[in-house]
Formats: C-alpha cells, structure tokens, sequence
C-alpha cells in the first residue's frame, strides 16, 4: 500500500515536469500566438492598441516562470484556458474528443492484446515451425511499417474499392448528434481500431513467445511431458497463467505507443480524437490546447505504468521485497523486456 | 559441445567465416541503403521536375511508379525522399545515441544522485507519447528539417541510455574490473580497456536499431505536417498528398512510396541486427 502512495507521488512530480517541459516548448515557439491567431491579414489591418491588447492577454513580454505558475494554477483548478481554433475551453475540447480516443484506444488496446498473445503462444508452442517463422515474419514487417501508411491502405481498400466502410470521420456526415446510434459510432470506429491493432500485435507476440519458450523448456513442463501431456495441453495446463500476467501487465506498459499510433490513425481517418486535435493545435499555434493535450496524454500514459507496476506486485511477490530498484525504474523492466523481445526476435 | 569450442578456439578469419551469412547480409544491407542514398541525392534536382504533358500516369516502363498530379516522377521522387529521410535519421539517430551513451554512463558511474536524476529524466521522456513530444519539439522550434531532427534527436535516447546504463552498471560489479582496480589500473585505463569492448558493441548496435524509429517518426511526424515543407522530396509529404487523391483511384501514389519506405527500414534493421551478431559477445556464437 505505501509503495503505490509512493508510486502515485512519484508519478505526480512527473506530471508537473512533464507540464513544465510542454508549457516551456510551447512558450518558445517562434510562431507567434497573436499573428497566428488572429490571422496575417487581420494582423496587418490591426491598430497598434488592439495588437497591445492582444499581446497582452497573450502575455508577451511576461516571464516564462510567471507565465507556467499564472497557467498552473489555473490549471489545477480546472481552468485549462481556451482554445482558438475550437473557439471553446480547452478542458472542453479535450473531454469531448478524450470519449472518441478514449473507446478507439480501448478497441485497438483489447483486439491487439488478445490476438498478439494469442500470435505469441502459438508461435512460442510451435517454435521453428512454419507457424512460428509466419507469425516472426509478420511481426518484423509490421515493426518497420508506418501506421499512417497502412491506414492510407486500409482505406483504399476497405473504404474506397470495397465500400465496407466510411471513408473517415466517427459519425455519418449530416446526420444530427442525436439521430447517431451506437451501430454508425462502431461502423467509423472498426477500421482505424484495426489498423491501430495491426500494427500493436508485434510487439505482445514477440515478447509472449519468449516468455511461452522460456515456460516450456521448464523443469515442470518437462516433468508434464514426460507424464505424457501434447504442446497445446502444457500450455493450457501450465503456461496460460504463467504468461498472460506479464502479457497483461507489458500491454499496460504500451499505453504510450497505442496513444501514439492513435495520432497518426485519427489524422488519416479524419477521426476527431485527442491526436487529431493535438495535430490541428500544433498546426494553428493553439498553445493552450496543445499544452493541455500532452499534460493529458502523459497522464493516461503514467496511468497505464502505475497500473502495469501495482500488476507486477501481483504476479510476483519477490518484486515487492526488491522495491526499491525495480520500482523506481517504473516501466522500464517492462520496456526493456519488450526492446530485448523485438531485437532478440531472431532465435534465442 | 565441442563444436563450439573449436569454433571459439579457431582463428579469427574462420570464426567470421563461420558467419559468413550474416557478414553477407550486413553487407548486402548497407551497399543497399548507399545505392539509395546516392542514387536520391543524384536525382535530387529531376525529382521535382514537372511535365504537365505527363500528370497522374500509372506505373509504366518510363516511370516505374507513375506520375503525381504535377507530372512528377514518383520513383525519383521516393529515391530522393528516402535519402533526405535516411540522411535525417542518420543524424537524428548520432546525436541521440551520443546522448544515450553520456546519460547512461553518467548514470552508472556518477553516483546514487546522479542515476536517480537521469532515471527521471528517462521515465519523463517516456512517459508523453513520442508523437505528442516530437509535435511539442518542432513547433517550439517553428517546425521545418530542423525541428523534426532536433526532435527525433531528443525523443529516441532513452531505452539506449537505459542499455547502456545496465551494461556499464553489470561491468562496474564485475570481477576482472575490480582485479583490474586492485591492480593499480586508472579510472581512464579501465574505462578504455575493460568498460568499451563491451559498451562500445552494444552502443553500434543501438545506434543502428535506432534508424529504422528515427525514419519512421521523421516520415511520420512530416505526413502530420510538422516536418519537411511540401517543395522538398520526402516520404511523408508524399503520402499526405496522396491523401488528397484517396477516391480517385491512383494506388500508387501511396502505396509504392510506402513500400519502398518499408523496404528501407528493413534493411536497416538487417544490418544491425546482422552486426549485432557479428560484434555482440553474447550472441557471437550463434
């Protein structure tokens, strides 16, 4: 119990670094709020009194430390500010697009969980089969393939030349918030989550397949062997539990890459999430919302590493009287495991 | 058995000829990526040549990948746009794994306060998305080549830094370091003759590991809009173009850049892998 009160408060500092760094990096941008806001025609037609007055309620010419303390303070009290190119609060904006990227993370997060452990025990049961060489194979291509691209892909396929789905967007076109049933949400939701799942196979499967090897080259599968058990009963009988906890606790861990790819998904599929707002943001010199948005994003992510640290604590009792080291590492054992997953592919 | 202990017993020229697969392989790799490299940066100015008598034509003999909307050829234009993206994260992948090597040697070696600082530092740079961080970077620094290299440069450090620290943090508990110490060695002495022969495969190996994310977060960050600005040949402004043309029926817009883009990043990851094998004490023996 106190080591999670520790993790929370660890977590926390980091979140206001993690503040600090995108307010600072937003700050200073030479792209200059107010030309950029209000346009360059408008700009230039403006008096000298209203540019000023703009200037500062932007508050340039106040310093940096002054500006981050003035905006934190608001922030914490929930007063994110307000986004310009949404015309509306940024903890407006953001709660809004958050349900859309919130449910097509989660679809992408369970269909690429499932399957990639599914990929990985199977390839792990059957190492140096052609099932094990497919599922190796596939996850190495996938690992060197752009999501934007494969989602440009999927949409000429499935959305253009077969018409099965939408060609963007989370909700028909012209059609009034209320008349959309969950049936159209599902319908614009099913390609990018595919996509997004994919690509997140790769890294589950690699990673369960050394885990299944390492099982079943234990003394207790052995012995199970010997009693005369096949492959597919050791793994059920045996091995299941033994790796989906690690599967489990490895994809809390890649929260960040899913949240990752999910930008570059909702940008091709015109799909109106955090990561196509974070897109526009960037693009239109929104400070206030893009500063808002990498606070939020680093926020889920730092929820997934809590959860995958209090799981590690479950699985394995000894990591709990180890605290100290493993802990302040937070995600990293799992992220190392996964690095050695993806580079170790080939063999060992 | 005792075949690897002949093979470990046996001359070097035999030891990499036992090897010679993967020696062939890294080979191949990097003679590969500098055709591509030379072969884009040659056709550099032809990539952005127009002819308006030749828009929107499918993969031909002239033009093995078509035309876009200008009359441009594609396949230059994905050659020059796979070099200038190779060329980026070349740099992007230097720089980040010099800092890798500082921090996690700093980590290692410089104390209890100065490895919890840069385990920190780690955990904040992996705790925002690295899309959301590279976005944060190059609009602080008003987008363009060098906001997506700056960016690239400062996002990918970490899980090296996190390598390298473990491996020198393993070689500063270990016995022939401290038989080295208790013989008299220097700091400097041991660092160069017992601590890099064992870094230094790893550091080469992260490094090239380190391209193939370093191109695709560089493609990725410019098919956003962030990076390259559109006059310049590069895989992301292809493919973002291309987006426009995603009714019309002109697949090779998209897919060829992408493929080859693919085909790129592959070789990237045979050669380090390949090297990885050849140089790894580890791993030398399989």
């Amino acid at each position: 119990m106190k080591d999670i009160f520790k993790h929370i408060v660890r977590l926390s500092l980091l979140l206001l670094a993690v503040s600090f760094v995108a307010f600072a990096l937003v700050s200073i941008s030479p792209i200059d709020p107010v030309q950029a806001n209000v346009g360059q025609a408008a700009y230039i037609s403006m008096g000298e009194e209203k540019r000023a007055q703009l200037e500062a309620y932007w508050g340039v010419g106040t310093p940096l430390w002054e500006r981050y303390i003035n905006w934190l303070s608001a922030f914490i009290q929930g007063d994110m500010g307000m986004s310009l190119r949404f015309n509306a609060p940024v903890s407006e904006v953001i709660a809004t697009r958050a349900i859309s990227s919130l449910a097509l993370m989660l679809l992408a997060w369970v269909i690429s969980g499932v399957l990639g452990f599914a990929m990985g025990v199977i390839a792990g049961a059957f190492r140096g089969r052609l099932v094990d060489r497919l599922i190796k194979g596939y996850c190495f291509v996938l690992a060197s393939t752009p999501t934007f691209w494969l989602g440009r892909v999927f949409l000429m396929i499935f959305a253009v030349n077969l018409g099965w789905f939408p060609l963007g967007f989370s909700v028909p076109l012209g059609k009034s918030a209320a008349d959309v049933t969950l049936l159209d949400a599902a319908h614009h939701i099913i390609l990018p989550a595919f996509t997004l799942s994919v690509i997140g196979v790769a890294n589950i499967a690699l990673h369960t397949r050394e885990k299944t090897i390492d099982v079943l080259e234990s003394d207790y599968v052995r012995f199970a062997r010997a009693r005369g058990e096949s492959s597919m009963q050791l793994v059920k009988r045996h091995g299941l539990r033994n790796l989906a906890l690690p599967a489990i606790t490895l994809q809390f861990a890649s929260v960040s890459e899913i949240f990752g790819g999910s930008v570059l998904v909702e940008q091709v599929f015109s799909y109106p999430g955090l990561g196509q707002a974070a897109v526009t943001a960037g693009l239109g010199g929104d400070v206030a919302l893009l500063a808002g948005i990498a606070v939020f994003s680093a926020a889920i992510v730092f929820s997934g590493n809590l959860i995958a640290n209090i799981l590690y604590g479950v699985i394995d009792p000894r990591m709990g009287k180890r605290k100290t080291s493993r802990l302040r590492c937070g995600s990293g054992d799992v992220e190392a495991a996964s690095l050695a997953a993806v580079e170790g592919g080939d063999g060992r | 058995m005792s075949e690897i202990v002949s093979v470990l017993h046996a001359p070097r020229s035999r030891r990499l000829g036992n090897r010679r697969v993967t020696l062939m392989s890294f080979l191949l790799a990097v003679v590969l990526l500098a055709a591509v490299c030379i072969a884009g940066f040659v056709c550099f100015d032809a990539a952005t040549d127009t002819d308006f008598m030749q828009k929107n034509l499918a993969p031909c003999v002239e033009h093995p990948f078509g035309t876009d909307w200008m009359g441009r050829d594609m396949l230059l234009r994905t050659l020059s746009g796979l070099a200038t993206s190779v060329a980026i994260g070349l740099l992007a992948a230097g720089v980040s794994s010099l800092i890798a090597l500082m921090l996690g040697t700093a980590a290692a070696l410089g104390g209890k306060r100065v490895d919890a600082v840069i385990s920190w530092l780690i955990d904040l740079m992996m705790g925002v998305p690295h899309i959301i961080l590279l976005i944060l970077i190059s609009f602080a620094l008003g987008k363009g080549a060098l906001g997506v290299t700056v960016g690239v440069a400062l996002t990918h450090w970490p899980s090296l830094a996190r390598v390298i620290r473990a491996e020198v943090m393993q070689l500063k508990e270990s016995t022939f370091v401290a038989a080295a110490h208790r013989l008299g060695a220097s700091p400097l002495r041991i660092a160069v003759k017992h601590m890099l022969p064992y870094v230094l495969p790893q550091f080469v190996v992260g490094l090239i590991l380190l391209f193939p994310h370093a191109i695709l977060h560089e493609a990725a960050i410019t098919f956003l809009g962030f990076g390259l600005s559109p006059e310049q040949p590069a895989i992301g402004i292809i493919l973002s173009e291309s987006m426009s043309y995603l009714s019309a029926g002109y697949w090779w817009l998209a897919v060829l850049p992408g493929l080859a883009l693919i085909a790129v990043v592959m070789l990237f990851d045979l050669a380090g892998s390949s090297l990885r094998k050849m140089i790894d004490p580890h791993s030398s023996q399989e």
